[in-house]
C-alpha cells in the first residue's frame, strides 16, 4: 500500500480556490443564493435546512468566484473570449430538435437559406438584417430584455441537404447552427434536424434556470420549429386569438 | 357579444365579451344562429377537464351565417349558412391529408402541453380548455373560425338548421362509433350509454348492417327511445345483470361489438365503481373505466370495442388480459368531422336518418345555465339542449 503524503493533497490540487466562474454567473449564484438562503430562513423545518445550506453553497460560489463541480469537469466560465468565431471548446450548450414537416425538401431548404424569415417563426430573434451572400446581422431578445446582436457566416451551404453557420468575433450571443434536410420516410415530407451550439448568456447556471421555469433552449426551439410546419403547411400560424 | 361562460366547477354565466374578428387570412366570422350543449360539455362542467380558466367561452356544436372572411377564402360568401366542426384542423399536414382531421399537426397552439401528458398532440377543439388550444366556442353569438376553406361545410337552402346542426360532432361521432365496429351483415352491437351519441351510434350501427343492437343505460326515457326500432333491445344497466343478460341475447357467443358512448364519467353499481368514484375523488386516477370493464368482458372472441366516450387521462384496474386472451381490437379517439360530413349530409337529405329525434329542449343563450344543471342531473327528461343565440 502506496505511503500517504498530507502534501500530496494541497499539490493535487493547486486551483482549489481559483475563480472559474463567470461575471455574470457570479451575480446571478449571489442573488440566487441570498434567495435560498433566506428561504430557508423563514421555512424552517427540513427543507429549510435544505434551502438554507443550497444558499450557503451558492453564496460562497458567487463570492469566491470558485466553483467545485466546475473545477471537477474541467469548465472555466470565466474567460471572455468574444474574439473568437462560433462557440469556444467547452464553453457551449448543444440543443438538437427535430421535426417532419409535409412539405418537399427543397421548399422547407429555401425557406430556411432566405434568412429573413427565421423571426416569422423563433419567437426571440427580432430581426435578421442580409449583408452579403454569406454574411448577416442578427438581433434577438435576450434575459431581463436585453438586445444581442452579432454577425453571423454561412459556413456550409448545400442546396436542399444542409446549411451551418456561425457567429463572428464580437458577437453578443456566440453561437453556431446547422439545419440539415432529409426526405421523411414514405411520402411524409421533409425530416428537419437543428442543431445549436451557444454559449449562453448567463452562463450554465443561467441556463439550468431557465429550465427551470420551462424556458430552456430546448422547449423554445421546439415551438419555434412547431411555428415553422404550421407556415410552411398550412401558411399561417395557429392562434386562438380573435383579434388581431 | 353574449357567450357563456365557464367560471368554475357547476357554475356557467352568460356574460358579455368581446366580438371576434378576422386574425388569419383564411379564418371566417360566424354569427351563430342554433348551438347545442354537449355531453362531453358536461366533462367541463364537473370539472373533469384540467386547463379550464374563468371565462372560456364553452360550446363545440354550432352553426350560422358568415359574416367576415379573410382574404384566403373565396368558396364562401357573406351570408352563407355553415355547419362548423367541432374540431378545427389546417386540410394541409399529413393527418389531415388522410382525413385524419382530429389529428390534425396544426391547429393547436398549446401542443407542447399535450405532448407532455400524451406524447402527441391532437388538433385543437372549439371551447374545449387550454390545452385543446384555447379557442372560444360556439355558445355564443359570434365565433371566429380558422381554416374556413377545409372546415365548414355550406348548408343548402332548404334544409333547416336543426335537421344540420349535429353534423358539427354527435352525428359523426355515433357514425364512426358504429364505424369503428366493422359491422358486418346480422351482427350484433351492444352500446352502453343512450345519450345523443348513443342514440346515433344506435341507428348508424342499424344503417350499417347491424341486425340486432343491445342498447344500455340507466334511464328509462333514453331506453324507451332507443327500442323505437324493433332491432333494439333495452336493457336497464341498474336492474339487469348484464353478465348474464349480454350473453343470453347473444346465444352464449357476446356481442360482435362493443360501444362505449358513455366514457370517463360512468356510473354503475359493481364494487369497483365504488373504488374508481373514490380514486377519482383522492385524485388518484381521473376516469372511471366501468363501462370499458362490462363491455370488454362481455365481447365476443375476436370483437371489437369502439370507444366514441371521452377519456382524459389514467385509469386503473383495466381487464387487459381478458382484452388479449380474446383477441380484440380497441378503436377509439376523436371524430374525423370533416371526414363524415358531407357522406351525412346526403344521408339526412335523403331521409335515412333525421337527427331531430334526439331534441327535448329549446332555449335561448340566457337560459342555458340552467339548462347545463337540467342536463347534468338529468331531469326533465333532458336528452339534447340547441340554443338559438
Amino acid at each position: 500500500m502506496p505511503k500517504t503524503n498530507p502534501s500530496d493533497e494541497s499539490s493535487a490540487h493547486p486551483t482549489r480556490s481559483c475563480p472559474n466562474v463567470g461575471r455574470w454567473e457570479r451575480t446571478l449564484s449571489v442573488a440566487a443564493g441570498a434567495a435560498a438562503l433566506l428561504g430557508g430562513l423563514r421555512r424552517r423545518g427540513i427543507t429549510g435546512l435544505l434551502a438554507g445550506g443550497v444558499g450557503i453553497a451558492l453564496l460562497r460560489r458567487g463570492i469566491s468566484g470558485h466553483c467545485n463541480v466546475y473545477e471537477r469537469l474541467g469548465i472555466d466560465t470565466r474567460r471572455e473570449t468574444r474574439e473568437e468565431a462560433g462557440v469556444p471548446e467547452d464553453q457551449g450548450i448543444k440543443v438538437v430538435e427535430t421535426i417532419t414537416i409535409n412539405r418537399p425538401r427543397d421548399e422547407v431548404y429555401g425557406f430556411w437559406r432566405d434568412l429573413r424569415n427565421l423571426p416569422r417563426f423563433m419567437d426571440h430573434l427580432s430581426t435578421v438584417e442580409i449583408r452579403t451572400e454569406e454574411e448577416s446581422r442578427w438581433v434577438a431578445s435576450g434575459p431581463g430584455g436585453r438586445t444581442l446582436e452579432w454577425d453571423a457566416r454561412i459556413i456550409n451551404d448545400q442546396p436542399g441537404e444542409l446549411i451551418a453557420w456561425e457567429s463572428l468575433p464580437g458577437a453578443d450571443l456566440q453561437s453556431a447552427g446547422s439545419v440539415r434536410f432529409e426526405s421523411a420516410p414514405g411520402d411524409r415530407g421533409t425530416q428537419l434536424t437543428l442543431t445549436l451550439l451557444y454559449r449562453p448568456p448567463l452562463g450554465r447556471l443561467g441556463a439550468l434556470g431557465a429550465k427551470l421555469l420551462n424556458r430552456s433552449p430546448e422547449h423554445q426551439l421546439r415551438e419555434d420549429l412547431r411555428r415553422l410546419r404550421q407556415l410552411l403547411e398550412a401558411g399561417e400560424m395557429a392562434t386562438a386569438d380573435i383579434s388581431s | 357579444m353574449k357567450a357563456i361562460t365557464w367560471q368554475g366547477r357547476h357554475h356557467v354565466e352568460v356574460r358579455s365579451v368581446e366580438t371576434p374578428d378576422i386574425v388569419n387570412p383564411r379564418d371566417i366570422v360566424v354569427e351563430v344562429t342554433s348551438t347545442a350543449i354537449c355531453g362531453s360539455d358536461l366533462h367541463l362542467y364537473d370539472g373533469f377537464i384540467p386547463t379550464m380558466e374563468k371565462g372560456d367561452i364553452l360550446g363545440h356544436e354550432f352553426m350560422g351565417r358568415v359574416v367576415a372572411r379573410g382574404k384566403e377564402i373565396t368558396h364562401l360568401q357573406e351570408g352563407d349558412r355553415v355547419v362548423v366542426p367541432f374540431n378545427i384542423a389546417c386540410g394541409k399536414c399529413h393527418f389531415c391529408q388522410r382525413t385524419l382531421t382530429s389529428l390534425c399537426d396544426n391547429s393547436n397552439p398549446n401542443a407542447a402541453f399535450v405532448e407532455k401528458v400524451y406524447g402527441q398532440s391532437g388538433s385543437g377543439l372549439f371551447g374545449y380548455s387550454h390545452m385543446m388550444g384555447g379557442y372560444p366556442g360556439g355558445q355564443a353569438e359570434y365565433v371566429r373560425v380558422p381554416y374556413a376553406d377545409v372546415g365548414p361545410l355550406k348548408v343548402p337552402d332548404e334544409m333547416e338548421d336543426e335537421q344540420v346542426l349535429f353534423l358539427s360532432d354527435i352525428l359523426p361521432t355515433g357514425y364512426m362509433a358504429a364505424e369503428n365496429c366493422r359491422i358486418e351483415p346480422g351482427d350484433t352491437v351492444a352500446v352502453w350509454g343512450c345519450g345523443p351519441v348513443g342514440q346515433f351510434a344506435i341507428r348508424c350501427a342499424l344503417l350499417l348492417g347491424a341486425g340486432h343492437v343491445i342498447a344500455i343505460d340507466r334511464i328509462p326515457d333514453r331506453l324507451q327511445l332507443a327500442a323505437r326500432d324493433e332491432r333494439v333491445t333495452a336493457l336497464h344497466s341498474d336492474k339487469t345483470d348484464l353478465d348474464e343478460a349480454l350473453p343470453e341475447l347473444t346465444g352464449g357467443r357476446g356481442p360482435d361489438s362493443c360501444i362505449d358512448a358513455v366514457g370517463m364519467e360512468a356510473h354503475g353499481t359493481a364494487l369497483g365503481n365504488l373504488y374508481d368514484h373514490v380514486k377519482t375523488a383522492a385524485f388518484m386516477a381521473t376516469d372511471r373505466p366501468h363501462v370499458l370493464r362490462q363491455a370488454i368482458r362481455a365481447c365476443r372472441k375476436g370483437g371489437t370495442l369502439s370507444i366514441p366516450g371521452v377519456y382524459g387521462g389514467v385509469v386503473d384496474k383495466l381487464p387487459l388480459g381478458a382484452a388479449f386472451a380474446k383477441g380484440l381490437s380497441f378503436r377509439m379517439g376523436q371524430t374525423h368531422v370533416h371526414r363524415y360530413m358531407p357522406l351525412l349530409l346526403d344521408l339526412i337529405r335523403d331521409q335515412e336518418i333525421d337527427p331531430r329525434f334526439i331534441i327535448t329542449h329549446r332555449a335561448s343563450l340566457d337560459e342555458a345555465p340552467e339548462l347545463y344543471e337540467t342536463f347534468r342531473t338529468k331531469t326533465d327528461g333532458c336528452l339534447k339542449v340547441v340554443l338559438h343565440p
